[in-house]
């Protein structure tokens, strides 16, 4: 294996996700401020209403995708019995009804980002890199799918052979790159984009995918929080939180406004 | 029963001028910023007419509120927990930036830099604040039809109108018009609360007032659709939502809200109410909607009935706020006048904002038709034949049921006989009194609390540390100190010495932004505050720098 080789599949996967990881830690201590979706939806509505909700969703699916194939040993779902003709055709089929929810999305929202003036004057330069980032492994991904998967030869390329074991390898701190090389170049190149995201992931709006409000389906619907332990309306109830304003840090003051 | 304490507000409709100097001096205070540029906390809305945002009140499109289930349960009209995570990509309910208005300002710097002989006349054209291209024509604002200007065109648009037939429609345009300031209601029941999937929306058990905490709103803009009346905003710079605080600041300070203390016709009342947590819920579900008056009002507690008084002391409310509740103007208009209403109770949300229906229209429909419009006996049967404004301002204040507000306009319109007997150096007539079931020593004292009543009389605020003044007291040391009373003088209580804070706090990013802005900019002033300066020590940035040496001036 060439030092390049080293450089793309050990290093540099380490510094992304270490980028990823430390990121978000230091952007969730540092600015919750500036953690949220900053919707544009008072900008403009229409597309907006189509293309979100078919990005999201088809992205969501792609992550479960990826998820199935690259976490789970194929010796797993060989165990169960599920054999890689079955599970080519399935994967080949929801990922690419993935990535064509996903690609109409990505188009709809690219074209109000772009091209609706008040969208437009809104989009600052993070939004711009995050897109650029954002497009090219998604384009890169169907492209790999395409080429291999459904036009190439009887049976496509069988990923769960090659990538799967890697990523799992610098999963678990093992890293083992040799067949990396060998993996058809569309492949690789999603990949490399794909850790490109990762490494901006914590520096963009995209933070908004890491709080999704899992706890509101079993939240009481009134929320109530106190000021001062000492004033507050005793006893504590479940859904009342009190607000510590003794160790308030940065922008803790302006709670409220 | 959970006693807790609630920050209540009442504006007496009558006295508004609509001069919207309330929404002007919020504006400044709160909402002067980029991103809150289209969003007015208090506005003034001339009525009837559309409002702001346009055709707020129709539920049927906005879905904001709660709604009653089959089996008697509340849920919020724009569906319930997991409805909202699956519309949380696009909310389909979010009032877009037309239905406010597009904000815009002025090119005042071409009146100061037109050259000084040019034969054009120079101009300030109209910019927009989100485009920042200049705008040709104006089309809509967040008082298009303000004095009824321009109602031809859209009056029949107003969802209150609509429930009513084609006759009242036509003769209302012709006979009646008021104003109706809003802010935030602070709710008991608050949707925009219930409809926060991040929990960053909460209200405060003190004293009531809901709030969005800014660090954990994520943007979902979810509470922007579900508030019925339409007063949470989304800051589109930011990504956060905002909303009206009750000025809680200058309210933990003892000092009444801006927009209360700037209001010209000083209509707005603010005091304590106590109510019963527990009942809320199941006063909100009532099923008739006409019932949610009489419901909402079953949920306040009287403050001066023992057992109320024992079981909020036991709940943790301060000694001085239960004082306050017994001094509180809203109670005595809410529960002892009975002349103040809640703003659309069918929202089920339980408003904290009430208002005294105006009689105004009725008086001035009577004296145009040459008649005397002090005179109880023609007021009162006027009152019963013109069903007009009174089922509009059913319409606004008790869905429907023109009872409760026939009974609020009786009472000032016997108020108004009654007290011009006794200006006229008559004894007041009892039977006036009667006639609305009142006696004469309680119709005096609500002529005081509606006509006279002094700065402390009408905002009866409880501060957060009781040994601090409050009311008048304390804005007279702010006043004597800003003048510079000289040593001696008690030491002010201002709204950022109350706080601990003598410089406004200001984030990381702020602070480096005003650095870059005072480096890059050197001859642009600071900001001084005034109201905090005592007048003597040097503040630096009141005054541009002196000119440099060898200039020439
Ligand atoms: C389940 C988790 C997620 C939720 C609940 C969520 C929700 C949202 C919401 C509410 C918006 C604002 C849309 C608007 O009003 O303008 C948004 C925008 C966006 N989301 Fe997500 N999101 C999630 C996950 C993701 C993921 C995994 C991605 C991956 C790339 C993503 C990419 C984006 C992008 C690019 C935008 C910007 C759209 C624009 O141009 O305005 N989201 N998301
Ligand atoms: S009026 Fe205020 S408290 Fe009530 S739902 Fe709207 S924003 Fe919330
Ligand atoms: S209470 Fe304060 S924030 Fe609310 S409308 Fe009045 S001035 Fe504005
Ligand atoms: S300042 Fe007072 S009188 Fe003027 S519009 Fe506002 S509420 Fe009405």
């Amino acid at each position: 294996m060439s030092a390049l080789d080293t450089l793309l599949w050990v290093a540099f996967p380490y510094a992304s996700l270490t980028l990823l990881v430390a990121g978000l830690v230091w952007r969730w201590r540092s600015d919750q401020f500036g953690w949220t979706t900053r919707s544009s939806q008072l900008h403009e509505k229409a597309i907006l209403r189509l293309a979100s909700p078919l990005f999201h969703v088809g992205f969501l699916m792609v992550i479960a995708g990826h998820f199935l194939g690259l976490i789970i040993p194929k010796t797993w779902t060989d165990a169960v019995g599920f054999r890689e003709q079955a599970y080519h055709v399935l994967a080949t089929s929801a990922g690419s009804l993935a990535a064509l929810l996903t690609v109409v999305g990505l188009v709809g929202l690219l074209w109000r980002r772009f091209i609706t003036q008040s969208v437009r004057l809104a989009t600052t330069r993070r939004d711009k890199v995050m897109y650029v980032l954002l497009t090219l492994p998604i384009l890169l991904g169907t492209w790999a799918t395409l080429s291999t998967q459904l036009f190439g030869q009887p049976g496509g390329y069988d990923y769960r052979e090659t990538i799967s074991p890697w990523l799992r390898s610098i999963l678990t701190f093992t890293p083992q790159a040799e067949a990396m090389p060998t993996v058809p170049l569309a492949f690789r190149l999603h990949i490399i984009a794909g850790f490109l995201l990762f490494a901006i992931w914590p520096f963009t709006r995209l933070v908004h995918a890491v709080t999704i409000p899992v706890q509101y389906p079993t939240r009481p619907y009134i929320v109530y929080r106190a000021r001062q332990a000492s004033v507050s309306a005793a006893p504590t109830r479940r859904g009342w939180a009190p607000v510590d304003t003794t160790t308030a840090h940065e922008g803790a003051g302006s709670r409220g406004a | 029963m959970k006693v807790m304490a609630q920050i209540a507000m009442v504006m007496n409709l009558d006295k508004c001028i609509g001069c919207h100097t309330c929404s002007v001096t919020c504006k400044q205070a709160w909402t002067n910023r980029t991103g809150a540029e289209y969003m007015w906390f208090n506005n003034v809305e001339t009525r009837p007419g559309v409002g702001y945002p346009h055709t707020w009140e129709d539920q049927d499109t906005w879905h904001g509120g709660w709604a009653r289930t089959k089996k008697g349960r509340l849920k919020p009209r724009s569906g319930g927990r997991l409805a909202r995570l699956a519309k949380i990509f696009a909310n389909p309910d979010l009032p877009e930036l037309v239905d406010y208005y597009e904000p815009w300002s002025y090119e005042y710097d071409k009146l100061l830099s037109a050259p000084k002989d040019s034969a054009a006349f120079p101009v300030a054209r109209p910019v927009s604040q989100i485009t920042g291209k200049p705008m040709d024509k104006i089309t809509w604002g967040p008082n298009w039809d303000d004095d009824l200007g321009g109602s031809t065109e859209t009056m029949s648009q107003d969802p209150v109108l609509a429930q009513m037939n084609l006759d009242v429609r036509t003769e209302i345009e012709q006979t009646f018009m008021f104003y109706l300031p809003r802010i935030c209601e602070h709710c008991l029941n608050p949707t925009c609360v219930a409809a926060c999937p991040s929990g960053a929306m909460y209200k405060r058990a003190e004293d009531g007032i809901v709030l969005v905490d800014q660090d954990r709103c994520r943007g979902w803009r979810m509470c922007v659709s579900s508030c019925p009346y339409k007063k949470v905003y989304f800051n589109h710079t930011t990504g956060k939502a905002e909303k009206c605080t009750l000025c809680y600041p200058r309210l933990e300070a003892g000092q009444p809200t801006i927009c209360s203390e700037t209001c010209v016709g000083r209509l707005r009342y603010l005091g304590v109410l106590l109510y019963d947590a527990d009942r809320v819920g199941e006063a909100a579900a009532v099923e008739d909607p006409q019932d949610l008056y009489p419901a909402q009002r079953s949920v306040l507690l009287d403050p001066y009935d023992p057992q109320v008084v024992a079981a909020a002391r036991r709940d943790g409310v301060p000694e001085s706020w239960i004082q306050a509740a017994q001094d509180s103007p809203i109670w005595a208009l809410i529960d002892t006048y009975e002349v103040a209403l809640p703003l659309h109770p069918e929202y089920r949300t339980l408003p904290m904002v009430w208002y005294i229906p105006p009689l105004s229209p009725v008086v001035d429909q009577v004296t145009a038709s040459g008649n005397d419009g002090e005179d109880h006996k023609i007021l009162l049967t006027a009152l019963s034949t013109m069903r007009i404004p009174l089922e509009y301002l059913a319409g606004l204040f008790t869905a429907g049921d023109t009872r409760p507000v026939e009974r609020s306009l009786r009472r000032l319109a016997a108020m108004r006989s009654y007290m011009r007997d006794v200006n006229l150096g008559g004894a007041g007539d009892e039977d006036i009194a009667g006639a609305v079931g009142m006696s004469g020593a309680q119709v005096e004292d609500m002529y005081r609390l509606l006509a006279i009543a002094k700065y402390d009389d009408r905002y009866v605020i409880p501060t957060t540390h009781p040994e601090t003044p409050r009311g008048i007291a304390a804005l007279g040391q702010d006043v004597s100190d800003l003048i510079g009373a000289g040593d001696g003088s008690p030491e002010a209580c201002s709204v950022s010495t109350f706080h601990g804070q003598s410089t406004l706090r200001m984030t990381s990013r702020g602070r480096a932004a005003a650095a870059a802005s005072a480096a890059s900019q050197p001859s642009t002033p600071g900001r001084v505050n005034l109201l905090d300066w005592g007048g003597d020590e040097h503040a630096s940035g009141l005054f541009p720098p002196a000119p440099s040496e060898g200039s020439d001036r």
